[in-house]
C-alpha cells in the first residue's frame, strides 16, 4: 500500500464546512464585507417591524415632509410616515420577493433545463421552444404584460420575475446537464442501478447548482430592480405597503420640490441590497463547489 | 458447462450523424420508405466465450469498437443484433433502460478508466461505494456501514479516506474506491475499461496486485479491456484482438503475444517499447483505417494497411478459424501456424 | 557538464536550474538544482513520475512557466543564450527559430478555428523567414514531410477533422518548421494508440536525424524512453537523481530509484507477482524541512550522509548518481527483455 498516506484527520462535515467558510471569508475580505451586508439584511428583514421606532403605517399629517433629524432619522414623508422605518421594514418583504423569485425561476428554469439537456430529444425542443418564446419579448415589457393581465399582486410579480428569467437558468441548466450526460459517473449511476429520474435529481443536479448559485444571487438583485421598476410605473405593491420601489416611486414627484429624503434612503437602500447580492454570488460559489475545497 | 457470458454474433450500428430528423421519420412513415441511412459498424459480428474465474483481455486500438461492445455488455446500450447470455438468461431481451432495476443487474460491473471522471464530484467516496448497496441490495443504516467499511478494507482504503472528496484523494486511491464500489455488489462479471491508464507504474502494479487478488478470493471472471499489452500479458488467461469493429485473433495471452498470427497482431506487438530493444523495427502500420461506415462485406477490414495483402482478401471477408486453442481470421494464417507451434488442421 | 561528446558546445545546457510555485497552501519547491545538458543533434529522455518536474523543467526552459512559478535559480544556455534571464524579445526571437515544443495533447494544442496549413504557416513567416506568399506552399511541403497522405486538401483542413495521430504530425510540422536547433517534446504520444506511438516516434526520430536537430523526449514510460533515446535522465520530486547513457542504465541501474522504475515496469518481470511495487510515496514538496535527498525517507538504502547533503555531478563524467550509496555495479540486475523476442 505505497500511496496511501492519511495525513489530514477525519473531520465531520459540518465543522469542515465551518473552517472552509472561514478561509473563504479570510482570501477574499470583499466576500466577507458581502457577507456580513447580507447578514444585515437578513436581520432587517426578520426582526424589521419589531425594532422600528415608528409605525410605518401611521400617518401624522403635522410632521409632513419634515427633513432628516433626531425624531425622524430619515424624516417623513407627504403623510408623516416615518421614513427610516418604512426602509427598514420594507425590507422584508423586497428581500422575500427576491428569494422567491429566485426559489421559483432556480425550480422552474433548472429543472426543465437539467432534463432538456439530459435527454435530448422532445424534451429539449419543447424547452427551446418556450425559452426561445419568452426571448422575442424585450423582457421588462412582458413583465408588465403579466403583472397587467393577472393583477398586481406580490405573487403575481414573483410570478413575472421568474418567467422573465426563465430562458437563462433553462439555458444554463442545459449546457450542464449536456455535458454530465456522458460523464463517466452517470455511466457507474446506470450500472448501480440508477434510473434515469434518480440520476438527473441526485446526480446531475446537485453538479449544476454550484454553477446556478451565481447566477441566483445576481438574479435576487434583479427581482427587486423589478419589482422596483414595476412600482414605478403603477403596476407594483399597492400602497400603503412599504416597498422600496413603490416608495422612490412615490418620493420622485417630491425631489423637484427639495424633499429628497423621500426618494433617497429608500433608492439607496435598494442599491446596497443589490450591490450586496452581486458581490455574494462569487463567494457562495467557492462555499458550495467541493472541488475548491483543499 | 455454461459459460458465464456468452456473445453469440454481437453487432451494434450506428446511424451516421445521429439519425434522421423526426420530421424525416414522419415523412418516411407516411410515405413508407425504409430507412436509408448510412451506418456506422462500430461492433459486427463479434463472438466469444468468458468462462467463471477467467480474465480476458480486449485489445484494439481506438475506433475498433472496444468502448461500444464493452457499453453493450454491461447494458448501457442495447445491441443491433445478436445476442449476449449471461448464464441461462438471454440479456438483451432486457432493454437497456430498463435494466437499472432489473436483478441482475448487480452480476456485471464495471472499473472505469479515470476514477475521477467516474466518482460524482459530489459524492463522498462513503457515498460512491454506498450508491450500489443502496440501489442494489437494498442496505440502510449500519448494515451499509458495515459492509462498505468491509469493502474498503478489502481493497486497501484506510477508512479515514472514506470522507473524502475525489478531488482530495490521490490517483491511487481514487482508483480503490471505483474498485470498492464495483465489487460492492459481488458481481460474477467484472469488465474493466483501462483501470490503470491514468495511474503512474508504482500505483500501478499495486492496483493490478490487489485487482489478482481479489479475481481469487471472490471468484469474479474479468473482462480486462486495455491498450498496454505488456499488463494484458501479466493478467489476462486470454485475449481477445479486435479491429474495425471485429475480432481478428484470440487465444492465450502469452500465446498470442509471442506468437501472433494475424498481421495487425504482429503490427501491434511489434510497437510495443520493450526493454533492451532499440526502436527500429520491421514491421509498420502506415496509413489510416478503413472507414467503418457501410463497410463492403466481402473486403477484409484490414486490407489496405496490411503489409500482405491480394486480390484474395479484397474478394473474401475472412472467417475466424479456429486452430486448436487459437482464433483467426485472416486467409494467410497457416504460415504463421509453425512458428507459433500451432498444427495446422487437416481440413481448414 | 554531463554529456554524450565532451568536445562540442551543447545544444542546450540546464544548470542550477530551481522553480517555485506559490499556492493557498504553502510554497512548492517544484525543481531543484537541475542540470543536465543534450549535445548537438542528440536525443536525451527525461523520464519520472507525475510530480517529478519533468514537464516543470521543460516549461521553465520555454520561458511558459504557470504565472505562479518562478525561477528563483539556475541558467538554461541554448546557443550563448540565457533563456532564464533574456529579455521577453529575445526569447520570443529564440521560440520557434531555435528551441521548440510539441505537447501531450496534440488536439488542444492547436488553434481550433485555424486551417492547419495557416498554422504552419505563421511559424514560417514569422521566424522562418519565408515571404508571405511562398508560405502556403511550403506549409504543405512540410505536411508532406511529416508524413501526411494528400498535403493539399489537409492543409485546408481545422483540427477536429482530423485523428489524433494526424494531430501530433501538425504540431510536429509547426515545431519544426523553423528548423530549430531543439525540440523538446512532452508526452508526445500518450494518448495514441500504440501503433500511432511507434509511427509518430519514428517521425520524430527521422526529421532529427536529417535535420541534425537534438531532442528532448519528456515521458513516464521508461521502455518508451530506452527505446528512443542515447541518454535518459532520471527525475524524482524535483532532482535529477540519475544522468546516464541508456545502455548503462539498464543494464547497470545505481540509484535506488532507477532500480526500482524498471522493477516496476509490466514489461520487466515474467509475472504479476514478481513485479515490485516503489515503497513509500512523494514526500509532500511544501515542507520547510525536506531532507536534501528527497527520495532518503523511502529509500531502504539509506545512510548518514544522506541527511547532510546531495553529490554534485562532476564533469567529464559520463554516469551521474545522486545518492552516496548507490547500487553497487556487480550487483546490479541486468534488464534484459525477460521474454523472448516476437516472431517478425
Amino acid at each position: 500500500m505505497t500511496d496511501i498516506a492519511a495525513s489530514a484527520p477525519r473531520e465531520s462535515g459540518v465543522t469542515a464546512l465551518i473552517k472552509h467558510a472561514r478561509y473563504v471569508l479570510s482570501e477574499n475580505p470583499v466576500t466577507g464585507f458581502a457577507f456580513a451586508l447580507f447578514v444585515l439584511i437578513v436581520l432587517a428583514a426578520a426582526l424589521g417591524p419589531h425594532i422600528v421606532p415608528y409605525d410605518p403605517l401611521a400617518s401624522d399629517t403635522v410632521e409632513a415632509l419634515k427633513p432628516p433629524s433626531a425624531h425622524h432619522w430619515f424624516g417623513t414623508d407627504q403623510l408623516g410616515r416615518d421614513v427610516f422605518s418604512r426602509v427598514v421594514v420594507a425590507t422584508r418583504l423586497d428581500f422575500f420577493i427576491a428569494v422567491a423569485s429566485v426559489a421559483l425561476v432556480f425550480l422552474m428554469g433548472g429543472l426543465a433545463g437539467v432534463a432538456a439537456g439530459f435527454f435530448g430529444g422532445w424534451t429539449d425542443r419543447i424547452v427551446g421552444r418556450i425559452a426561445d418564446t419568452i426571448m422575442a419579448f424585450p423582457l421588462f415589457v412582458l413583465a408588465m404584460g403579466i403583472v397587467a393581465a393577472l393583477g398586481n399582486t406580490v405573487q403575481n410579480i414573483i410570478l413575472a420575475t421568474a418567467i422573465v428569467n426563465f430562458p437563462l437558468y433553462a439555458r444554463i441548466a442545459r449546457a450542464e446537464a449536456n455535458i454530465r450526460r456522458e460523464a463517466g459517473f452517470v455511466e457507474a449511476a446506470r450500472l448501480s442501478g440508477n434510473s434515469d429520474w434518480r440520476i438527473l435529481t441526485f446526480q446531475i443536479l446537485p453538479n449544476v447548482f454550484p454553477i446556478l448559485v451565481v447566477q441566483m444571487s445576481l438574479t435576487m438583485g434583479y427581482a427587486i430592480l423589478n419589482a422596483a421598476g414595476l412600482s414605478f410605473i403603477g403596476l407594483g405593491v399597492r400602497p400603503p405597503t412599504p416597498e422600496w420601489g413603490i416608495m422612490v416611486a412615490d418620493g420622485a414627484a417630491f425631489m423637484v420640490s427639495g424633499e429628497w429624503w423621500n426618494a433617497t434612503f429608500p433608492g439607496a437602500a435598494l442599491m446596497i441590497a443589490v450591490f450586496c447580492f452581486n458581490l455574494l454570488g462569487d463567494g457562495l460559489r467557492d462555499l458550495v463547489d467541493p472541488r475548491r475545497r483543499t | 458447462m455454461t459459460a458465464l457470458l456468452d456473445v453469440a454474433e454481437f453487432s451494434k450500428l450506428f446511424p451516421v450523424g445521429g439519425g434522421a430528423s423526426p420530421w424525416t421519420r414522419l415523412k418516411q412513415r407516411f410515405q413508407g420508405g425504409p430507412e436509408k441511412l448510412s451506418k456506422v459498424h462500430a461492433v459486427d459480428n463479434v463472438s466469444f466465450v468468458i468462462e467463471k474465474g477467467e480474465t480476458v483481455g480486449l485489445v484494439g486500438e481506438s475506433g475498433c469498437g472496444k468502448s461500444t461492445l464493452v457499453r453493450a455488455l454491461t447494458r448501457l446500450i442495447d445491441a443491433s443484433d445478436g445476442s449476449v447470455r449471461l448464464g441461462d438468461r438471454e440479456l438483451t431481451l432486457t432493454p437497456a433502460r430498463d435494466f437499472a432495476r432489473d436483478p441482475d443487474r448487480a452480476r456485471i460491473q464495471m472499473v472505469f478508466q479515470d476514477a475521477g471522471e467516474s466518482v460524482n464530484p459530489r459524492f463522498t467516496a462513503f457515498d460512491a461505494i454506498a450508491d450500489p448497496l443502496r440501489r442494489l441490495r437494498g442496505l440502510g443504516g449500519k448494515a451499509l456501514r458495515d459492509r462498505v467499511e468491509t469493502v474498503a478494507g478489502q481493497c486497501g482504503l484506510p477508512l479515514q479516506l472514506l470522507s473524502r472528496f475525489p478531488h482530495q484523494l490521490s490517483g491511487g486511491q481514487r482508483a480503490r474506491v471505483g474498485i470498492a464500489r464495483a465489487i460492492a455488489v459481488e458481481p460474477d462479471l467484472l469488465v474493466l475499461d483501462e483501470p490503470t491508464a491514468a495511474l503512474d507504474v508504482s500505483v500501478q502494479v499495486v492496483i493490478l496486485q490487489l485487482l489478482q487478488r481479489l479475481k481469487r478470493e471472490l471468484g469474479m471472471s474479468y473482462l480486462f479491456v486495455s491498450h498496454d499489452l505488456s499488463v494484458v500479458k501479466l493478467l489476462c488467461d486470454r485475449v481477445l484482438v479486435m479491429y474495425l469493429g471485429k475480432i481478428v485473433e484470440s487465444g492465450p495471452a502469452m500465446d498470442v503475444f509471442e506468437h501472433p498470427l494475424h498481421p495487425y497482431t504482429q503490427a501491434l506487438v511489434a510497437a510495443v517499447p520493450r526493454f533492451g530493444e532499440d526502436g527500429a523495427t520491421r514491421l509498420r502500420l502506415t496509413g489510416e483505417p478503413r472507414s467503418p461506415i457501410d463497410p463492403d462485406p466481402h473486403v477484409c477490414r484490414f486490407h489496405g494497411r496490411c503489409p500482405r495483402g491480394t486480390d484474395d482478401c479484397a474478394m473474401t471477408m475472412p472467417e475466424l478459424r479456429h486452430f486448436g486453442a487459437r482464433q483467426v481470421a485472416c486467409h494467410f494464417a497457416e504460415e504463421f501456424l509453425p512458428a507459433a507451434g500451432v498444427k495446422a488442421p487437416l481440413v481448414s | 557538464m554531463i554529456t554524450a561528446n565532451n568536445n562540442k558546445a551543447p545544444a542546450l545546457s540546464v544548470e542550477g536550474l530551481c522553480v517555485e510555485f506559490r499556492t493557498r497552501s504553502g510554497i512548492v519547491r517544484a525543481l531543484e538544482n537541475v542540470s543536465f545538458s543534450v549535445g548537438k543533434g542528440e536525443t536525451i529522455a527525461l523520464v519520472g513520475e507525475s510530480g517529478s518536474g519533468k514537464s516543470v523543467t521543460a516549461y521553465a526552459v520555454m520561458g511558459i512557466l504557470d504565472p505562479a512559478g518562478r525561477v528563483t535559480a539556475g541558467r538554461a544556455v541554448l546557443g550563448g543564450l540565457d533563456l532564464l534571464s533574456a529579455k521577453p524579445s529575445q526569447l520570443a526571437e529564440a521560440r520557434g527559430r531555435d528551441i521548440a515544443m510539441i505537447f501531450q495533447n496534440p488536439r488542444t494544442a492547436l488553434n481550433p478555428i485555424r486551417p492547419v496549413g495557416r498554422q504552419i504557416a505563421d511559424v514560417l513567416i514569422r521566424h522562418g523567414n519565408v515571404p508571405r506568399r511562398e508560405a502556403p506552399a511550403q506549409a504543405v511541403e512540410m505536411l508532406r514531410a511529416v508524413g501526411i497522405t494528400d498535403p493539399a486538401r489537409r492543409a485546408k483542413a481545422y483540427p477536429f477533422e482530423m485523428s489524433g495521430g494526424m494531430c501530433q504530425r501538425v504540431m510536429i510540422a509547426i515545431a519544426l518548421a523553423a528548423k530549430p536547433s531543439l525540440l523538446i517534446a512532452d508526452e508526445p504520444t500518450t494518448g495514441l494508440d500504440v501503433t500511432t506511438q511507434a509511427v509518430i516516434m519514428d517521425l520524430i526520430g527521422d526529421l532529427a536525424s536529417k535535420m541534425g536537430m537534438a531532442t528532448i523526449f519528456i515521458t513516464h514510460d521508461l521502455a518508451l524512453a530506452g527505446q528512443r533515446s542515447a541518454r535518459i535522465v532520471v527525475m524524482h520530486a524535483g532532482h535529477v537523481v540519475e544522468n546516464a547513457p541508456t545502455g548503462d542504465l539498464f543494464v547497470h541501474p545505481r540509484h535506488p530509484y532507477t532500480a526500482e522504475l524498471i522493477a516496476a515496469t509490466p514489461d520487466s518481470a515474467p509475472s504479476l507477482d514478481e513485479l515490485a511495487a516503489i515503497p513509500g510515496s512523494l514526500p509532500d514538496l511544501r515542507r520547510a524541512d525536506l531532507p536534501p535527498c528527497r527520495y532518503s525517507e523511502r529509500c531502504p538504502r539509506k545512510i548518514d550522509a544522506c541527511a547532510q547533503s546531495l553529490p554534485r555531478p562532476e564533469p567529464g563524467a559520463t554516469h551521474f548518481v545522486a545518492c552516496w550509496n548507490p547500487l553497487p555495479m556487480a550487483q546490479s540486475a541486468p534488464v534484459a527483455a525477460a521474454t523472448t523476442e516476437t516472431a517478425a
